[in-house]
């Protein structure tokens, strides 16, 4: 297998998008709407570069590249495209040209447009990245970089609470999965000792016969199906909609929601083939998909319909995914490519069908076929590939499908069955979005129906006209596609060699009956929406309400917290931090024997003597001190005569800074109580002070215990010798302290002089709030003085 | 507090104190000093000064809001720090230079500029605390 080296061209396509992001405001604000296409090189630029890898792809080589990060725990920035790989970054670029485009038209006189620009070629960026990833930290970097600009294009209509709530939902959600997805990773890294994804590949065995394989599987799991939305997860993909329209077609249906099954085929052939895995996967896949098309047909919203249909189709490819065969796989893969055009060009056609018509619901829509034939053409190419019909790309996958389930068992013919049903409810809201807007007759609700401008109906048209081409020419199509991504995913070569032309088989058959289901369920759409909408209003909660139910319950709960702690009150405060400073003083000194022996009784000059009664004088003041003034200025005392004993035992430079401190201290203390005009004694009863007494005796005994301990233990001069020896000759300073401070532990002092600022600000922000919340902003002096 | 003679020998009394924090601050590599003690004398120069003269008086003296003094020295510190990327050295590393002025040697170094970062943020932040709580008593 041939394994190639492109730093340049590999870096150059991940760099692009992100390049053109940068660039999108400042070029909208020269060429307004037609800055779409000169972004929209970026994208295609990109796509030319990693289609130049293809011939070394499609003969079953890869090509990689990388950079150093940390080397230390042998992190690497590192990237490696095989077919899996090559066939993800292909749509993602592909598409994204179109989706440029698009937005360009679409959203033209948008006064936010280049932001929006910006937003999507840093999802694309974000995107590439995460599937062309070797490296497990670099893939999760890029993981969550696509919930984050996900984040962003959701709520790019920021003023309306529903894209707001929605674009919250959405990162709450897949957010959480990537927390989950990282845990997975790091067991992983674990268990395998390894980094990267083709390394871990390979240990596939040592990962499988893990004590921490389940933990593993969960854990990556949830990562994968919070962000290819599958049943109870999928909530956040309806809710996206929100987003403009070619955010829809491109993260909602395209790329992103993708990412989880990317992760999935990915990490098959390391984790998958185990009875967990073919059991969980399938069952959550099956549910989701019916239940997703059921949810489709329901919705009167056309964006809405393919949102879930979206939700179906992930649901699908897990499914497949979970089984696991060789076919189930090809299966996948061929769905997979199908979908992204299928259901990204329908999106764009919603989107054209809003901006023609300006609505999307389908009771209001009808008759467009006459005003925007361009966009019902490309409408009808999408819907007939996603309701699987010859000769489009939308029947190979069917038909892989039905040969990957055909076997007599229960298991298989369970999700057959699931597979029937839904892919025949699929059929049936590829046309309720696709033709029940065109045909009929033009309600009068609806003023001058339009053909948007040509980049409004190329994105759709293209896609359509692709997922034709695909399967006429199916040779070159399996070659340079779904054979490498196949065979990557299997993780052996594979050979498929489906094409457009029926076999009379069993896989044909059930594709006759899929879309004879379909047709009577088009047919009777309205009857299942009335229904379902009954079952669910009976039901009358699902996990949309769950996640509010669940955020109002987060809220509640850190407000009791919050509340508990947070008193406000400064006696509480300070009884609390003395509290647990007592404590944590004495329980490890009394738990672990470590009391100090006692000590001996110290010889000392007569005027140390001095020193000392003046501190127990200076304490003995602050006590019985009848008023608060009294008692600060003896607090001084006190730390003054501190400051003198620091002198006698030669520490000039900390009595110095003591008693700097101490005036300052005294000073600030003073123009505190004036300030605060609390009244100029403590009137507390005693049974009040006396705890407080307690407390405070407790504090000081275990601090003084403490150091006592600390004194009698034999002295290490490792450090204060380092810094004798070297003070001089490297740092050039004789003062020891300062060296330390300004050069030893510099990084130090610059975290504690941000502390002193943010303090300073915090102070001064809480002096000018007076008390009942009025702030009291005084004219500055300065801005009067010239 | 505002007697004839405080008022009187507050300014001088402040001069001397910010000449003497200025040389304090200047002799700390060697002797008992350094920017923190420094920016201290500092900072209650001024508080006396506030106190004898008004928070007017000081914020006039003082001509940049203490708040900004306070930003400017924490500027100070990290571009201190940021010097050795020139010298492609770890961050925070050490450079000293001893160029002569009129036959004298004088030591000039990044720890240098870092502590007069120190002694700034230390005058600006406690400046700034005590003069908004003195500014109450005008009123």
């Amino acid at each position: 297998m041939a394994e190639i080296e492109a730093t340049t061209g590999g870096t150059l396509a991940l760099a692009l998008p992100f390049i053109a992001a940068a660039l999108a405001p400042i070029l909208k604000r020269i060429f307004g709407a037609y800055a779409g296409w000169i972004l929209a090189l970026a994208p295609a630029a990109a796509f030319a570069l990693l289609f130049s890898f293809l011939p070394t792809i499609a003969s079953g080589g890869v090509v990689s590249f990388g950079y150093d990060w940390i080397p230390a725990f042998d992190v690497r920035f590192s990237f490696r495209i095989d077919g899996l790989a090559s066939t993800f970054a292909l749509l993602i670029t592909g598409i994204g040209t179109l989706i440029v485009l698009y937005s360009g038209g679409y959203l033209a006189g948008h006064r936010d447009q280049g932001r929006f620009f910006s937003f999507i070629l840093m999802f694309m960026g974000a995107m590439l990245g995460l599937v062309l990833a070797d490296d497990l930290m670099t893939l999760f970097v890029y993981w969550e970089l696509t919930s984050i600009t996900s984040f962003l294009l959701i709520g790019f209509d920021h003023e309306r609470e529903k894209a707001r709530r929605g674009a919250i939902q959405a990162l709450a959600i897949t957010g959480g999965g990537g927390l989950a997805l990282l845990a997975g990773f790091i067991l992983i890294r674990e268990v395998a000792g390894l980094n990267s994804m083709s390394e871990i590949l390979a240990a596939g065995d040592a990962l499988r016969d893990s004590q921490y394989y389940l933990p593993i599987f969960v854990l990556v799991l949830c990562g994968a199906f919070t962000k290819s939305a599958q049943m109870p997860f999928h909530v956040w993909l309806p809710n996206a909609m929100e987003a403009p329209t070619p955010v829809s077609a491109y993260l909602h249906s395209a790329t992103m929601v993708k990412a989880g099954i990317y992760l999935l085929l990915r990490t098959q052939p390391a984790l998958g083939d185990t009875a967990l895995w073919t059991t969980v996967l399938p069952l959550f896949g099956a549910v989701t998909l019916v239940m997703g098309a059921l949810l489709a047909v329901r919705a009167t919203d056309i964006k809405i319909t393919l949102a879930y249909t979206t939700v179906s189709s992930l649901g699908l490819l897990v499914m497949l995914i979970g089984v696991s065969t060789e076919y189930a796989l090809i299966a996948a893969v061929l769905y997979l490519i199908a979908h992204s055009l299928f259901k990204g060009g329908l999106f764009m056609v919603a989107g054209s069908v809003d901006h023609g018509a300006h609505t999307r619901e389908i009771g209001k829509l009808g008759g467009l076929a006459k005003h925007m034939p361009i966009t019902f053409a490309a409408a009808l190419l999408c819907a007939l590939s996603m309701g699987g019909i010859t000769p489009f790309v939308g029947f190979l996958a069917k038909e892989e499908i039905y040969h990957a389930l055909e076997h007599g068992d229960a298991y298989h013919v369970a999700l057959m069955a699931a597979a029937i049903l839904g892919n025949a409810l699929m059929f049936a809201a590829a046309f309720i979005v696709a033709l029940k807007p065109f045909v009929g007759k033009l309600p009068e609700t609806i003023h001058h129906p339009h053909e948007g401008s040509p980049t409004i109906w190329l994105g759709p048209l293209v896609l359509g006209v692709l997922g034709l081409l695909g399967a006429l020419f199916y040779e070159t199509y399996h070659q340079l596609f779904s054979v490498p991504m196949a065979s990557a995913a299997v993780g052996a070569p594979v050979e498929i060699d489906i094409s457009w032309v029926p076999h009379l088989n069993l896989a044909f058959a059930l594709s006759l009956a899929t879309i004879v289901l379909g047709i009577v369920i088009y047919l009777a759409s309205n009857a299942i929406r009335t229904a379902t909408s009954r079952v669910l209003s009976a039901i009358g909660w699902g996990p949309d309400h769950g996640f509010d139910q669940a955020m109002r319950g987060l809220l509640r709960f850190s407000f009791f917290v919050t509340s508990r702690l947070q008193s406000g009150r400064l006696d509480y405060y300070m009884t609390v931090t003395v509290m647990v400073i007592a404590a944590g003083l004495f329980a490890p000194m009394i738990l672990g024997g470590a009391l100090p022996a006692e000590p001996s009784m110290p010889t000392l000059y007569f005027y140390e003597w001095i020193v000392l009664a003046l501190i127990l004088v200076g304490i003995l003041a602050v006590v019985i001190a009848k008023n608060r003034l009294t008692a600060i200025v003896s607090l001084g005392i006190q730390g003054f005569s501190i400051a003198l004993l620091f002198i006698l035992l030669g520490a000039p430079d900390l009595s110095f800074t003591q008693f700097m401190v101490e005036t300052l201290s005294v000073v600030i203390l003073a123009l505190v109580m004036t300030r605060l005009k609390l009244s100029p004694a403590d009137h507390r009863p005693m049974r009040e002070t006396l705890p407080d007494a307690a407390l405070a005796l407790a504090g000081g005994a275990g601090l003084g215990l403490f150091l006592l301990s600390i004194v009698q233990r034999p002295f290490d001069p490792v450090l204060s010798d380092f810094f004798e020896r070297y003070s001089y000759p490297i740092a050039h300073g004789h003062n020891i302290v300062n060296v330390i401070i300004v050069d030893f532990r510099g990084v130090d002092t610059m975290g504690e002089l941000a502390v002193v600022m943010a303090a300073g600000l915090a102070i001064l922000a809480l002096i000018r709030i007076r008390a009942g919340g009025k702030t009291d902003v005084q004219p500055d002096p300065m801005e009067t003085t010239p | 507090m505002r007697t004839v003679i405080f008022r009187f020998t507050a300014p001088y009394l402040t001069a001397l104190m910010v000449l003497f924090s200025i040389f304090v601050l200047l002799r700390g590599h060697n002797d008992p000093g350094g920017g923190f003690i420094g920016g201290l004398i500092a900072a209650s120069a001024f508080a006396i000064y506030g106190i004898a003269c008004g928070v007017v008086a000081v914020r006039r003296a003082l001509w940049f809001h203490p708040m900004a003094i306070s930003g400017a020295g924490l500027f100070f510190a990290v571009v201190a720090g940021l010097f050795s990327l020139f010298a492609g050295t770890g961050f925070m590393t050490g450079l000293w230079i001893f160029p002569v002025f009129f036959g004298n040697e004088v030591a000039l170094s990044t720890p240098l500029l870092f502590d007069i970062g120190v002694y700034l943020v230390v005058v600006g932040g406690i400046t700034s605390i005590a003069l908004a709580l003195e500014e109450r008593d005008t009123d």
